[in-house]
């Protein structure tokens, strides 16, 4: 689905002491299919803006559309329910928010209130089960006798259950180990090109946002700062210095290495090991005597 | 055996009689000047040991010593008194309603005069550098803030071992850069036994040496340098090395007259120097 913002803030609790403008202004558009990463630290507008994205909160000023829903400042959003159905979010530490009995009815919680019949539900668990690679064995287990990874997996299951269009991800490998983390992010980008969903994801880290992103919109304050392709935001150090934010680790690497070898060496998503073997070519040319 | 050390002589645990061993005849010494990072995947035991260093759990079999007190239910107080902790979630761990009570807290408990707890809290909130904030309140702080409110908090009792138990997790970039800066300057200043428990990598190469914690077991002790070398096998048991170890692995692997185990990206760069004038 196509998401538009335009000219959207958000204050809370407006014409009182504690007043607080979360979102200036805010304009930008995601084309449907894309994945795009949203960045910025704490207090920068991140949560307040995802949480427009399904219609828990309304803008206090201008106007938002994702696919065929207008959800506006000072309107009643038609059909919200059959947005929230659209937009699956998976907040922050999920697996805090299960409480059924059994992994499976915790799983059919969400599709349930949302009227899909228990036919189609039974239909879609296995599928859920293997995107989040979790064994049908576990389902009629207690959720709370789970490791923290698998929690979360089940958490996302249910999200997934309902078969959204749009994925919002909010920092969805905080407190995983390396392995769950690169676990989380494969499969939502396998998700993401298998159901062809549009996918945001808001995260602290740049080396996920430069590796699996394709449009990243960085957040200050309440308003856009920069927006653009990773690989043409993350090279630019002064700006996002400015904001408190790093470059990627490996973009900072690349440019330093070019300064002080005097070589023109860019990133282009490699692995290591490509990165490794051009290195080493590249060091290899200035010996012509080698070899 | 010095008294000043932290040692685990064959401890298992377990929470229950019917579950399985969280922690199986785990034994290893920290020595009282060392920053010593506990690293393994969820579930491996690493935040149970934790909580046995400063008696919130007890061992079901094996002995756990701290800087010369054996832990159980009658010298869990003086324990305490030694080892402070922070945890984390830096919503959790707050009781004051400013930052000065809330440092204070842990001296109430203890019974401190009055001139001293004045001076302790000051010198407390200045090594984490929250001086300015005595009387602002916890919650309104950012997360970065928070936690090092935390630490002050820790740091008032002047104990001998602080074990910060994935004491970043929860911030982001620039409260993890807080976070440790702070860790630094209050290691130079005072003397402390460091125990970071934490999936950062970043964080493990500062420290001086790393235990792996794998289903239970010690997996490894060893210094970052060397850990950071054996890429592969800690892949299998669900860890990984920065992408400063990763990129010299991988160098190694192209040119075998590579053998430099850098840390960090100057490191990098200077062993490429190197490398490259010598070829």
């Amino acid at each position: 689905m196509d998401i538009q913002f335009n000219e959207v803030s958000y204050t809370y609790q407006p014409n009182s002491p504690f007043s607080h403008q979360a979102l200036k202004n805010l304009s930008f558009s995601i084309k449907s299919g894309s994945y795009v990463a949203i960045v910025g630290h704490t207090g920068s507008g991140k949560s307040t803006l995802i949480q427009h994205l399904n219609g828990l909160l309304r803008p206090t000023a201008g106007a938002i559309k994702i696919g065929g829903f207008q959800h506006q400042a000072g309107a009643k959003t038609a059909n919200i329910k059959d947005l929230r159905r659209q937009v699956g979010v998976v907040f922050q530490y999920p697996e805090h928010q299960l409480f059924e009995e059994t992994i499976k009815k915790d799983i059919a919680f969400g599709p349930r209130n949302f009227g899909v019949s228990d036919e189609e539900i039974e239909r879609r668990i296995p599928d859920v089960l293997k995107a989040v690679n979790l064994s049908p064995d576990l389902l009629e287990r207690s959720p709370f006798d789970l490791s923290g990874g698998q929690m979360r997996r089940v958490a996302i299951a249910g999200v997934l259950a309902m078969d959204p269009k749009v994925l919002v991800l909010d920092e969805p490998t905080a407190g995983l180990d390396p392995r769950g983390q690169q676990e989380v992010m494969d499969m939502f980008l396998d998700l993401h090109k298998r159901k062809g969903l549009t996918t945001i994801l808001v995260t602290h880290s740049m080396e996920d946002a430069l590796k699996y992103a394709d449009h990243v919109i960085i957040l200050d304050h309440g308003e856009k700062y920069m927006e653009g392709k990773p690989s043409e935001i993350f090279v630019q150090n002064e700006a996002l210095q400015k904001v408190q934010l790093d470059v990627p680790e490996v973009i900072q690497f690349i440019q330093d290495f070019n300064e002080l070898f005097k070589q023109n060496l860019s990133y282009q998503g490699q692995t290591e090991q490509e990165l490794a073997e051009e290195i080493n070519k590249l060091l290899r040319k200035e010996e012509p005597t080698d070899e | 055996m010095s008294r000043q050390q932290i040692v685990f002589n064959n401890v298992s645990f377990r929470y229950a009689d019917d579950e399985p061993w969280v922690l199986k005849d785990v034994s290893f010494t920290i020595d009282s000047d060392q920053w010593v990072a506990i690293i393994g995947h969820n579930g491996s035991g690493k935040s149970t040991i934790a909580k046995l260093i400063n008696g919130l759990l007890f061992p079901d079999q094996g002995e756990i010593v701290v800087h010369g007190i054996t832990v159980n239910a009658e010298t869990v107080w003086d324990v305490r008194k030694k080892v402070g902790m922070v945890f984390q979630n830096p919503d959790n761990q707050f009781v004051g309603t400013t930052v000065r009570d809330d440092v204070a807290f842990g001296l109430e408990n203890r019974g401190e005069p009055r001139e001293v707890m004045v001076e302790r809290i000051a010198n407390s909130l200045k090594s984490v550098r929250m001086s300015e904030y005595t009387l602002h309140e916890p919650h309104r702080l950012s997360g970065g803030q928070k936690q090092r409110v935390a630490i002050a908090g820790v740091l008032v009792i002047q104990p001998d071992v602080i074990i910060l138990d994935e004491a970043t997790a929860m911030l982001d970039p620039k409260g993890r850069k807080e976070i440790m800066a702070t860790v630094n300057d209050v290691r130079a200043e005072h003397d402390l036994n460091l125990v970071t428990i934490t999936h950062d990598l970043n964080e493990i190469i500062q420290a001086d040496r790393v235990i792996v914690m794998n289903e239970g077991q010690v997996w490894l002790e060893t210094e970052p340098r060397d850990l950071f070398t054996r890429e592969n096998v800690l892949r299998e048991i669900g860890l990984d090395v920065p992408f400063v170890a990763k990129l010299a692995n991988q160098l190694q692997l192209v040119d075998q007259a590579w053998s430099q185990e850098p840390l960090n990206q100057k490191e990098l760069l200077d062993a490429l120097w190197t490398y490259n004038s010598t070829k």
